[in-house]
């Protein structure tokens, strides 16, 4: 049953593999236990993982046992993996999750002896036993010799994260795809070069023949991955290491990847060890997860278990802290307080005692804690299920509704006076806003932001990108506006355009004052738009570069004050350290520098300089996109209530559809520098009216194993076309399911109403009937 | 890659032209002109009638009455359209018949010096990157150093001072004395080959050290990159691997090397020529220059410079076969 | 429900216990590093190289040597002694018979009756007494403050000389003159680094400020100079110096030119920095608070390039040495009787001078020693430029 989906491509390679040893507990995805739930439109039902459980007495393709992998630094060594014990099963794969630093990545360069130095495995054993041979021990070969590399590749295939960067750059995919089949197979290079178009094929990549002779520069993130993934495919591996291979893609590239590993891994039937910090992808492709914090394993388990009935404080933590597409009420999150230590101040006893909310002083911070084993595969170390007299915590009952302010998890939310009813508060005034909307705050009209490319002595000018094209929008007093869509969208930019750090090549930008006048942002210039800086604001995306590194915090958070000579000397000082202690800092590190603080701490600061001067309208660029789940979600909490207690108007710029459903009141979605769709959240997630938004719903990983999305019927490419070349008719009629081959390519659709004071630019939008991902259970 | 070259000769023409008129400029920077100079050595000789008659004809050649664009008009389009260069004084010879004899000694060395510079710098430059904080690679590093800082006279003194102190020889110019007028032979031939490779060593250290340097630091940048990862979790073997994926990008700078090392060695180690008494164009312009023979020295500036410029275009499109970035970007 | 083990004890402003465990484990050592300014950072990543910093002590000693020359060296620059012609250095004894007395042995002479050569050798009989801040030839140290201690020489300043390093073909002290030499050849390396700063950050920040044609423009004046061989644009610029300026008006025609050319290495790297410093997101923060240009420019971007342009400067100094050093030693720079380092290998270019005296190459040893120390220096500093690289 695994070879009949691959006829169309890779008899070559399905020929002579030895390992579909384990095909017959291969997946099986067709004969799913569908879950219909609600979604009966094309492609939108959910899918189980289907009960596909390992032969319990057989030994794992590969067991790691006690890995030590230490990195001895001048400043002392940094013990990045410290005793990490997991499995692999043949045919099966393995979901590794955890923050950044918390050493998952090492291991899986580890196994592969791929850890440069001064790093070194010090300690443990790595078991790979493909074909029921007798097992090696990977932590003892010579990471140079012959031994590690007939494993490299040709047993063992990796993926990494960069796409772009892992190709290098001076030969073309065809001569570095090849070079990986001959190493491994003695054939020629011609039948080299066959074996590779089949790969790439194989990969999803089309016109493979004329793809080989391109260099990687010259193609897209996703179909370099595409290609990476075909190289750690050429001599049908058994195992598959996937290094967050989909991070730095769009989540459209992504969903369409994931989608590729899953066909592949059933088509070969080779097992996959996964490494991500995005519990959605894990719920997407894990059979088995294993949870990792500080260098060691926190939990693991199969998908089911760890989704549902998680035993470890810190995967419970986690799974509480992302924002879900569920519900459509806004609450905080329950975010883990404080952050990842390094590695090198690792606390003594159980690594997450520090943030753990249910630390036992006088055990937790004595003793690392030993394994509580549930079921057979289901594991995790923690005191409360080993330590006698403790209280075992109960599974999170129902994970979505206990969110934020819940008792037990006090530290979770910064308290507030207004604390208490925040929640419904703030589901009161989204109902209020979306119903009778005020005079707006701004409004946005035929905003159009253009680039020209190329130019230069003897230079052709080589066309004009519109970056942002005839955009209008507008954000009413109070509410927060999201604005989504995939990098190079034009997102960015227009934010950076009203904020006027972007001169807009034509349109208004009409910002009402407190006293009802309207001026128009884009005509002024000089003292005139000074004036207005201090009530429009911006935070950054990046922690670290928009912070100046040679200023104090003071200097920081006090300039906006200085320059619009708002407040000085120890009027600014008062104001600086209120403002601190309103994001969560204390006012103390007032002379510090910003190099002393971590990512969500440096947010913060970002936070502090953008409020300190009393803005009305807020703009949000991507502010949690840095950060890791547990801090995004503190991030996300402040900036909640930071909006309920200044009454700010946020415009909130980000890629991510589940914290902008979580944020905003009304959500606009962009493609190409053009709004698609705007509608308020909750309707356009339940329902979009155009095909892209439905695109990009779909394409999200939910955070929920039981929720999978089945393949969709896509457009052949996952590539943005060259934004200086746009199609012609609509912009994505390229990427269209539903795209007619009159009207669509020919056409530019308006962006126009479709009910419901919504507005959508697609032709179709009222024939359409799509599918979004919130539900009403 | 055609519409790359293309781009590239157009921009050589404004940038040739510009140092026509800056080596114009120097020529006319000494104090008096060229008249008063040449009259001044014609009465020295005590020719005061031919003087005359000479004048005219120099007055009539340059230009010399006549404003000072008809003058640099005169003076570009004989280069130009006949090739002529002006006179030296000095020499009383026009400055093609002195530059015919002496550039294609120069050429051969620069050429060699380049050959040199490659071959010590290629190897230690992939050894000490390989090897980072060995000892070898701080033996390296330091001797690198130390040819930056040590001025290329200065070795060619002492080169000159040990071998006439302990070997009796001199080193000096091309030729050991009982061949300097001999006709061309396979000793003769011999003992060039046995002097020759002094200026090329002289010359090479500044040129390998600055090389080594800047390939170590490249290849430890390359040997960072993803890709070189990714190359061994393919099974690559590591030394092949370098070669062939991060050696080749650090590379680079080699290339480079020739926009330099050609034009440089014509003029800028003169003085190192002169120590070494070779017959090359450096100690001729150092000789024009301190004699203000102005088209004398003015040629050897405009030949070099426009050297510079044939020189960075062949590295740029050699970097543009070599690097498929730069070729396809165009 | 239970404590954390935080033993700082939480702040109340404490948010979600942010940085509550991060605080209680930072100890003294963070605190300072957390209050420490960009210029205490590059400090300890420049102590961190060892290497750096033992030649930057070296630099700075040398620095000092040029400004007390006078004082150190033990005799005048111009103070020769015909009968002393290519004397060979003196070793320095200090003791005599067990007791401390410093001295150095007198000279006898042999002279070729053909060629009236004088062959030195050194007598173990007679010695010559030295002593420490002895009285000697007066000066007026730093310019102004007349005096006639020198720090070493011969106690009897009229007896037999002392030539530590030996004497060149006028007798003159090698050593003396090398000392000398220090203050020319240093300065000319400083006076021409901070008039090429001056053209570079002028024009550097004129391109990167301004962008557009005025950018393109000067990039075009920048690539075209560079295109044209240094050294014999040097020569050929100084060629013009009339032969009858005097010594200062030709130490300033040298530094002046080679600064013409120097600058535009340090436009590049300050349009370079200017450039990526522009991009970064602090900048773009600095604006969106409402700084003005000039703040945005002074407070904000500048302090990010200083060291930078100061690491650049340092590596600056040792080319600009070794210009004049190439310059004088084959005429076309300063002239004596100005004592440079250059000007004093000009008595090297004699070979056969050499193959007599090969003391007469120290000044080249001069040279190396400053440069290298200067680069290595230069390279720790540029090192320790950005301490925010990670």
């Amino acid at each position: 049953m695994d070879t009949d989906t691959g006829t169309t491509a890779g008899t070559d390679l399905s020929a002579g593999t030895t390992t579909a040893k384990d095909t017959g507990t291969a997946k099986d995805t067709g004969g799913g236990t569908t879950t219909g739930n609600g979604g009966t439109t094309t492609g939108t039902e959910r899918v189980r993982p289907s009960a596909r459980p390992h032969n319990q007495g057989e030994e794992p393709l590969l067991r790691i046992e006690g890995l030590h992998t230490h990195f001895s630094t001048p400043d002392g060594v940094v013990k990045s993996v410290d005793g990490v014990d997991l499995s692999v099963h043949a045919g099966r794969t393995l979901c590794v999750v955890g923050e950044s630093g918390c050493g998952k990545s090492v291991t899986a360069r580890s196994i592969l002896q791929l850890v440069d130095a001064p790093g070194r495995i010090v300690d443990g054993s790595i078991l790979w036993r493909p074909n029921g041979h007798d097992p090696i021990d990977l932590a003892a070969v010579d990471p140079d010799g012959e031994e590690i590399r007939r494993i490299r590749g040709g047993e063992i295939g990796m993926v990494f994260q960069e796409p772009m960067a892992s190709l290098s750059p001076m030969y073309t995919i065809g001569a570095q795809l090849s070079e990986a089949i001959r190493l491994h197979r003695g054939v020629s290079k011609e039948e080299a070069r066959e074996i590779g178009i089949d790969l790439l094929r194989r990969v999803g990549i089309p016109q493979p023949e004329n793809r080989l002779d391109v260099y990687p520069f010259q193609l897209s993130g996703g179909m370099c991955q595409r290609v990476m993934i075909a190289i750690a495919l050429s001599c049908n591996p058994a195992l598959l290491i996937a290094d967050e291979p989909t991070t730095a893609l769009d989540v459209t590239t992504q969903a369409r990847i994931l989608d590729l590993l899953k066909d592949l891994q059933q088509e070969t039937g080779m097992a996959m060890m996964f490494i991500t910090h995005d519990l959605g992808v894990v719920a997407e492709i894990a059979d088995e997860v294993t949870v990792m914090y500080l260098g060691r394993v926190a939990e693991h388990g199969s998908v089911e278990q760890i989704f549902t009935d998680p035993k470890h404080p810190y995967t419970q933590a986690l799974l509480r802290s992302i924002p879900t597409m569920r519900h459509g009420r806004r609450e905080p999150l329950a975010a883990i307080r404080g952050m990842v230590p390094h590695p090198q101040r690792r606390p003594a006893g159980c690594p997450f005692r520090t943030r753990c909310d249910h630390a036992m002083p006088g055990v937790c911070d004595v003793d690392a804690p030993p394994a509580s084993r549930f079921t057979a595969d289901h594991l995790t170390y923690c005191h409360l299920y080993s330590h006698p007299g403790a209280l075992p915590i109960s599974p999170v009952p129902d994970r979505v509704d206990t969110a934020g302010g819940e008792p037990a998890h006090p530290r979770a939310v910064v308290s507030t006076p207004t604390d208490a009813d925040a929640p419904t508060d703030a589901g009161a005034h989204t109902d209020a806003r979306a119903q009778a909307p005020a005079t707006p705050l701004l409004e946005v009209r035929n905003l159009t932001k253009h680039y020209t490319l190329g130019g230069g002595m003897f230079r052709r000018q080589k066309g004009v990108v519109r970056a942002v094209d005839d955009v209008d929008l507008t954000i009413h007093p109070g509410e927060t506006l999201g604005l989504v869509g995939e990098s190079g969208c034009g997102k960015t930019t227009l934010g950076r355009c009203i904020a006027r750090l972007l001169d807009a090549s034509s349109g208004e930008i009409r910002y009402r004052e407190a006293d009802g006048t309207q001026v128009d942002l884009a005509q002024l210039h000089g003292r005139a738009l000074q004036k207005y800086r201090s009530q429009v604001r911006v935070i950054f995306q990046d922690p670290f570069s928009s912070l100046n590194p040679r200023m104090t915090l003071e200097q920081i958070v006090g300039e906006p004050l200085r320059v619009n000579g708002l407040a000085s000397g120890s009027a600014l000082k008062d104001r600086v350290a209120r403002m601190l202690s309103r994001v969560g800092l204390r006012p103390e590190y007032m002379p510090r520098y910003p190099h002393a603080f971590s990512g969500g701490e440096r947010q913060r600061i970002n936070i502090a300089r953008a409020l300190i001067t009393e803005p009305r309208l807020v703009i949000a660029d991507e502010p949690v996109s840095a950060l890791d789940v547990s801090v995004r979600a503190q991030i996300l909490n402040l900036l909640t209530e930071l909006q309920e207690e200044f009454g700010l108007t946020y415009l909130f710029i980000s890629h991510d559809l589940s914290v902008v459903e979580h944020v905003s009141d009304r959500v606009t979605v962009m493609y190409l520098g053009k709004i698609a769709e705007q509608a308020n959240t909750a309707d356009l997630y339940r329902r979009p009216h155009h095909p892209y938004t439905e695109t990009l719903l779909h394409a999200v990983p939910l955070p929920d194993p039981n929720r999978r999305r089945t393949r969709q019927e896509r457009a052949t490419t996952d590539d943005l076309p060259d934004p200086a070349n746009p199609p012609s008719g609509c912009l994505f009629h390229t990427r269209c399911p539903h795209a007619s081959t009159q009207l669509c390519p020919t056409q530019v659709p308006e962006l126009r109403p479709t009910g419901d004071g919504r507005r959508a630019a697609c032709h179709y939008a009222d024939e359409l009937t799509l599918s979004g991902v919130a539900t009403d259970d | 890659m055609l519409r790359y070259i293309g781009r590239r000769l157009l921009i050589l023409i404004p940038t040739l032209w510009a140092i026509s008129v800056v080596t114009f400029i120097i020529i006319q920077l000494p104090p008096g002109d060229y008249l008063t100079t040449v009259r001044a050595r014609l009465s020295a000789q005590g020719d005061g009638s031919l003087g005359a008659q000479e004048l005219a004809r120099l007055t009539e050649r340059y230009g010399l009455d006549e404003p000072v664009l008809v003058q640099y008009w005169k003076w570009f389009s004989n280069i130009i359209f006949h090739g002529d260069f002006g006179d030296s004084f000095d020499f009383g010879r026009p400055v093609s018949a002195l530059l015919a004899e002496r550039l294609p000694l120069t050429i051969t060395l620069s050429v060699l010096t380049l050959l040199f510079i490659w071959a010590v710098s290629f190897p230690i430059g992939v050894y000490s990157a390989m090897r980072q904080y060995s000892v070898g690679d701080y033996s390296f590093t330091f001797l690198g150093y130390l040819g930056l800082a040590v001025p290329n006279f200065l070795i060619a003194l002492v080169l000159m001072w040990i071998s006439l102190r302990y070997f009796g020889m001199s080193v000096g110019g091309l030729f050991s004395p009982e061949y300097r007028d001999a006709p061309w032979s396979l000793a003769k031939f011999g003992d060039m080959l046995a002097h020759l490779w002094i200026p090329v060593v002289i010359w090479g250290t500044a040129g390998t050290a600055a090389n080594i340097r800047v390939l170590r630091a490249n290849l430890l940048d390359e040997l960072r990159k993803p890709y070189v990862v990714a190359a061994r979790a393919r099974g690559m073997k590591k030394n092949w691997m370098t070669i062939k994926y991060p050696v080749r990008v650090a590379m680079n700078p080699f290339f480079s090397t020739i926009g330099w090392i050609l034009p440089g060695l014509i003029a800028a180690d003169a003085i190192t020529s002169q120590v070494l008494n070779l017959n090359t164009t450096g100690p001729l312009l150092l000789r024009s220059l301190l004699a203000q023979d102005m088209y004398l020295a003015g040629s050897i500036l405009l030949i070099s410079a426009v050297l510079v410029v044939i020189g960075t275009l062949i590295s740029d499109l050699a970097l543009a076969w070599l690097d498929p970035r730069v070729r396809l970007r165009y | 429900m239970t404590q954390p083990f935080t033993t700082g004890g939480p702040s109340p402003l404490d948010g979600p216990g942010l940085a509550a465990d991060a605080e209680s484990a930072l100890d003294r050592d963070e605190q300072e590093l957390a209050l420490a300014s960009q210029w205490k950072l590059i400090w300890w990543g420049f102590k961190k190289h060892r290497l750096a910093f033992v030649c930057g002590i070296i630099t700075v000693l040398i620095y000092l040597v040029a400004v007390f020359a006078p004082f150190l060296a033990p005799y005048s620059s111009s103070a020769h002694n015909a009968d002393y012609t290519y004397a060979p250095p003196q070793g320095l004894n200090l003791f005599d018979d067990g007791s401390f007395s410093p001295h150095v042995n007198g000279y006898t002479y042999e002279q070729d009756p053909e060629t009236l050569a004088l062959t030195f050798t050194l007598d173990e009989e007679s010695t010559v007494p030295i002593g420490f801040f002895v009285k000697g030839e007066e000066y007026k140290l730093l310019g102004f403050i007349p005096w006639d201690r020198h720090l070493i020489g011969p106690k009897d300043y009229d007896g037999q000389p002392m030539y530590l390093l030996g004497a060149d073909s006028n007798g003159r002290d090698v050593l003396s003159r090398i000392i000398h030499g220090t203050t020319v050849s240093m300065s000319i390396g400083l006076v021409g680094v901070l008039l090429s700063l001056f053209l570079g950050v002028v024009l550097g920040g004129i391109s990167g400020y301004f962008g557009g044609k005025i950018d393109t423009a000067i990039q075009r004046l920048i690539e075209f100079i560079i295109a044209i061989p240094t050294i014999p644009l040097w020569m050929a610029l100084f060629a013009a110096v009339p032969d009858g300026w005097s010594q200062i008006q030709r130490y300033f025609a040298l530094t002046v030119v080679i600064s013409l050319v120097g600058w535009v290495g340090m436009a590049r790297e300050v349009r370079g920095k200017f450039y990526a410093v522009r991009s970064d997101d602090y900048v773009t923060a600095a604006i969106a608070d409402g700084a003005g240009q000039t703040r945005v420019m002074f407070r904000h971007m500048l302090p990010s390039f200083t060291s930078h342009i100061i690491a650049n400067l340092s590596l600056s100094i040792p080319t600009i040495i070794l210009a004049e050093t190439a310059l004088s030693f084959i005429g076309l720079g300063l002239q004596p009787p100005t004592v440079s380092w250059g000007v004093l290998l000009q008595e090297a270019q004699n070979i056969r001078a050499v193959s007599t005296a090969p003391w007469i190459l120290i000044p080249g040893i001069a040279v190396v020693i400053t440069v290298l120390a200067m680069n290595f220096f230069g390279d720790g500093l540029r090192d320790a430029a950005d301490p925010y690289k990670n």
